[in-house]
């Protein structure tokens, strides 16, 4: 397939940035979680 | 597990398949360009992406201009989670282009119209996401994002009408273009199996931003509690504050 390294390069990158970004919401997420927990585990200790 | 979260998930399952599925018929079922020959399949990623990114910001001047007369901060909340998905589908058409370009024009980058007006948008959306970081006041920065973000969206017809307005290195619309504008209705079916894929996966990942920032609200009310009952002389027998606040 000619152009072959310029068409997966292009699906490559949409595959990055999606993923990238899930996994930027997840780890602010999971940051977000525990905060919580431990807020909530000092207001009713 | 709840009802709507279980949704989510088999939201989030489908749009797996469907963005598989349209990988399939990108490259199986849709037919060979006569001129650019393979190169030409970027185009199905490219587009989708631009079109996702138009909806997207679409819905950050709408949950905007709701929270400008409701004064609910989930429609903030809304905007801002769309206006994120947007600007990273927006990053998406901002490195296919040259990718696509590269082969076909002989460069990566030329300031044609188009192109320009798509990098401006881009520039716009990151200043619409830095803005939060800006502001400490919630009331504020939600106000003041609102009002942006409905600014903002100007831009989003501007981009679609320059290739109709000017001519550029960029080529003219197939879709939407005029009597002369053809596409191959393979061409066009795939094209939209592709982009309904798109639409869900945004819906998907806008979601899951936006559980983000409920949390972050609930976040913000349990630290306004703690404040509160730090500043309450009953509060506490010793005098310190229940809990050390940060953030």
């Amino acid at each position: 397939m000619k152009n072959f390294d310029s068409i997966l390069a292009a699906y490559m990158v949409f595959w990055a940035i999606v993923f990238g970004f899930q996994f930027s919401i997840s780890r602010r997420q999971s940051r977000a979680e525990a905060e919580l927990a431990k807020l909530k585990q000092q207001l009713h200790r | 597990m709840s009802l709507n979260r279980t949704l989510w998930l088999v939201a989030t399952l489908f749009a797996a398949l469907w963005m598989a599925a349209a990988g399939y018929a990108i490259f199986f079922i849709a037919p060979d360009e006569s001129t650019m020959h393979q190169i030409q399949r970027i185009f199905y990623i490219h587009v989708s992406s631009a079109w996702t990114a138009g909806i997207a910001y679409f819905v950050v001047a709408l949950g905007g201009a709701l929270y400008l007369i409701k004064r609910n901060p989930r429609y903030d909340w809304a905007a801002l989670s769309a206006g994120e998905a947007g600007f990273a589908f927006t990053t998406v058409v901002l490195i296919t282009g040259p990718i696509w370009a590269k082969p076909i024009w002989g460069i990566w980058w030329t300031w044609d119209p188009r192109l320009t007006w798509t990098f401006v948008l881009w520039l716009m959306y990151a200043a619409y996401l830095l803005l939060g970081t800006l502001v400490d006041d919630k009331q504020r920065r939600a106000t003041l994002r609102s009002v942006y973000g409905i600014f903002a969206f100007v831009n989003v017809p501007l981009v679609w009408e320059t290739i109709r307005w000017w001519r550029g290195q960029h080529p003219s619309p197939v879709i939407g273009g005029g009597p002369d504008a053809k596409l191959d209705p393979t061409m066009w079916s795939v094209l939209m199996f592709t982009w309904g894929a798109m639409l869900l996966l945004f819906a998907v990942l806008t979601r899951q931003r936006y559980r983000l920032e409920v949390l972050r609200g609930e976040l913000d009310a349990l630290r306004q509690e703690a404040e509160d009952s730090a500043a309450s002389p009953a509060a506490s027998a010793s005098g310190r504050p229940l809990v050390e606040l940060k953030g």
